[in-house]
């Protein structure tokens, strides 16, 4: 069990990473449709993480907001699962990290969104439906590079091959007091979700075997700090400046 | 309809329509300058995306995704403005990707600080609302509808530059050297953006003449230097240019004009970054190309409605060609869906994808039909008068034309 602070940090890094790797597709997506379209489920993440982060600030009463929680943290501080920080790869490697990550984060947000605990549940509520639409976009994307050409199919199967062993730290026990969700519940649905998806698009699902772990508590993959670096340099180098 | 209705439109400030007759010089006029518009709003992305990692605030870092995005956005909207007047859209890259065609020379140079991005908004973006609101005036309807939607997108892009500019300028000493250092790098490329001077531009006189455009390069030059100066005034910077001044007599500023042998220069491609705009432009469109086919691929295994990709494939050389989508959204309840624009996609689940994503992001609708643009049938223009004089007096059709007795009632 963890403080419902930390809890807002883990739902707020996980958008805020996403965000970050989404929008390095700008100026590079396959087709200007998909300019407008991966955009948009960045700013959806990014929204996402300035309310948790924001809140949690506040909850924090530390005179922290959202910024320096975002520009002032260093690696280990940060709560988000090692999914979020895998490199884009790939359109397909970035359309199972969105996949993957949406399908969870829409059951998640969408039992959230019942708990008593109003702030979290109004936010939750909000991003239930960004992330319902990610979902069908990420799909529908899935299908196409899966069920295409013979290379799109093979780049479709190899993305969803590497970032799977990521995908089970999302149900790894994590939870606060004023959520009162055991994650592991999650998996099932997720799994019937994604295995349809899967199916469709002609890819089995893979083997389960080595499981990334360790996000939660501030434990992460090699790629988090080089994105993180970047992320906050202007920020770092002009300390207590506003923007 | 023939070159005499033509010019008759032309001279009563009517609108030309997609599918009127126009002389071949008007159309290819037209081609020009608006693939050169779309390029630019795609090739401008590139300067600016290359902050969107580093953005200082989260506040900054969504709306600088928000106005990239709205880049893309604008040029498929000028892209498929182009495709009526039967340019494609893929042979307008390959023209760009191979140099063919040009676009706008300001985005062939670095932006080296945040500030840059504050001051390519406010100088740059400031340059083509002066130029795109007295465009939405052009005689092509199509054209001038598209731009009137980006001029309302665009005012924002200005807007959140200054804006920008304007936290820093009440900031530390460095935010305000890196303010100033910015606006010096960035106001010759904006004054540069009219172009030559009306003196040696190339298409200016038939362009005014068929009034595709509305106002001379140097008068919206003008335009944009006296509309500086009190916002430079507001952010305490000094506009780079010694000649700069007031003259009371014009009723406008003095002021050195571009070097017009460097924008030459720049536009035929030798200024800073054009090389690697070009290969990052080009980079992006080989590597999406797999993904475009696979999406092509789908659609003709899953053939059944009209429209899609297989169908299309049939009559195009190039399989991984998308087929158009027309979009019709309705903005409220209780009203009638409006066609909003088109966009590529390779069957009808992408093309509701990116319809919701383009033409409903500023909550624009509540409802969407995306058409395939091929199994729209349209009248013909030269059957209007056949086809719509007739209508005209008739009067006895229209409750006016029977006037009820005095003092009769709830007829």
């Amino acid at each position: 069990m963890t403080s419902l602070f930390d809890y807002l940090l883990g739902l707020g890094d996980d958008a805020l990473v996403a965000a970050q790797r989404t929008a390095e597709w700008c100026a590079r997506a396959p087709q200007l449709e998909e300019e407008v379209a991966l955009a948009n489920v960045a700013l959806d993440q990014l929204g996402q993480a300035r309310a948790f982060l924001g809140y949690a600030g506040e909850l924090e009463g530390a005179g922290r907001d959202e910024d320096a929680l975002a520009f002032l943290r260093d690696e280990a501080g940060f709560r988000n699962a090692q999914l979020v920080e895998l490199p884009n790869g790939d359109f397909g490697t970035t359309v199972a990290k969105t996949l993957f990550l949406a399908a969870y984060q829409k059951l998640l947000f969408s039992r959230l969104a019942r708990t008593a605990e109003p702030r979290l549940a109004g936010i939750a509520a909000k991003a239930a439906k960004e992330s319902a639409f990610h979902v069908s976009y990420a799909s529908a994307w899935t299908i196409r590079l899966g069920d295409g050409t013979p290379l799109s199919h093979r780049r479709m199967r190899d993305a969803v091959e590497e970032v799977w062993p990521y995908t089970h730290e999302l149900f790894e026990p994590w939870t606060a007091p004023e959520a009162g969700l055991d994650p592991a519940t999650l998996r099932e649905p997720w799994l019937r979700v994604v295995e349809k998806v899967l199916g469709e698009a002609t890819l089995s699902r893979p083997q389960d075997g080595w499981a990334a772990t360790g996000g939660r508590h501030g434990r992460h993959t090699e790629w988090l700090g080089p994105l993180l670096a970047e992320m906050q340099s202007v920020h770092r180098a002009h300390a207590g400046a506003r923007w | 309809m023939g070159i005499s209705a033509f010019d008759a439109l032309i001279a009563a400030d009517q609108k030309i329509e997609q599918k009127d007759w126009m002389p071949d010089g008007y159309r290819a006029s037209l081609i020009r300058q608006i693939a050169q518009h779309a390029h630019s709003e795609i090739m401008g992305m590139q300067p600016e995306a290359a902050w969107i990692s580093r953005a200082p605030s989260l506040a900054r870092k969504a709306v600088l995704i928000a106005k990239v995005q709205d880049e893309a956005g604008h040029g498929l909207y000028l892209y498929a403005v182009a495709e009526t007047l039967g340019a494609r859209r893929e042979d307008l890259l390959d023209a760009l990707h191979e140099g063919r065609q040009k676009y706008l020379s300001f985005i062939n140079y670095p932006t080296l600080t945040w500030a840059d991005v504050g001051a390519l908004a406010w100088l740059t973006d400031g340059a083509a609302v002066v130029n795109q609101v007295s465009l939405c005036r052009t005689s092509f309807g199509p054209y001038a509808r598209a731009l009137v939607r980006i001029c309302r997108e665009e005012s924002f892009h200005h807007r959140q530059g200054f804006d920008l500019l304007h936290t820093l300028s009440r900031g530390t000493p460095e935010q305000r050297q890196s303010l100033q250092e910015a606006v010096d790098r960035w106001w010759q490329p904006a004054l540069a953006m009219f172009g030559p001077p009306d003196s040696k531009s190339t298409h200016s006189a038939a362009s005014m003449a068929w009034r595709i455009k509305r106002a001379s390069n140097d008068e919206l030059r003008q335009r944009f230097v006296d509309l500086c100066v009190p916002q430079a005034k507001a952010l305490g910077v000094r506009l780079p240019d010694p000649a700069l001044r007031w003259n009371a007599e014009r009723g406008h500023h003095d002021f050195t004009p571009p070097d017009y042998d460097e924008l030459m220069r720049v536009v035929a491609g030798h200024g800073p970054r054009n090389r690697q705009r070009l290969a990052h432009r080009r980079r992006a469109h080989e590597e999406g190309a797999w993904v475009r086919e696979a999406a092509a691929a789908h659609a003709a295994k899953h053939a059944a409605a009209p429209g899609t990709a297989a169908q299309h494939a049939s009559a195009q050389e190039d399989a991984a060609e998308w087929p158009l989508w027309e979009v019709f959204v309705r903005p409220r309840r209780g009203v009638s869906h409006v066609h909003a624009g088109s966009l590529q996609a390779p069957d009808a689940t992408v093309a509701m994808h990116s319809a919701r994503d383009l033409y409903t992001r500023r909550e624009e609708g509540v409802s969407l039909w995306v058409v395939p643009s091929r199994s729209m049938a349209a009248s013909d223009p030269e059957h209007k008068d056949a086809y719509f004089e007739p209508a005209a007096g008739k009067p006895y059709r229209h409750a006016s034309f029977y006037p009820p007795p005095e003092g009769v009632e709830g007829l």
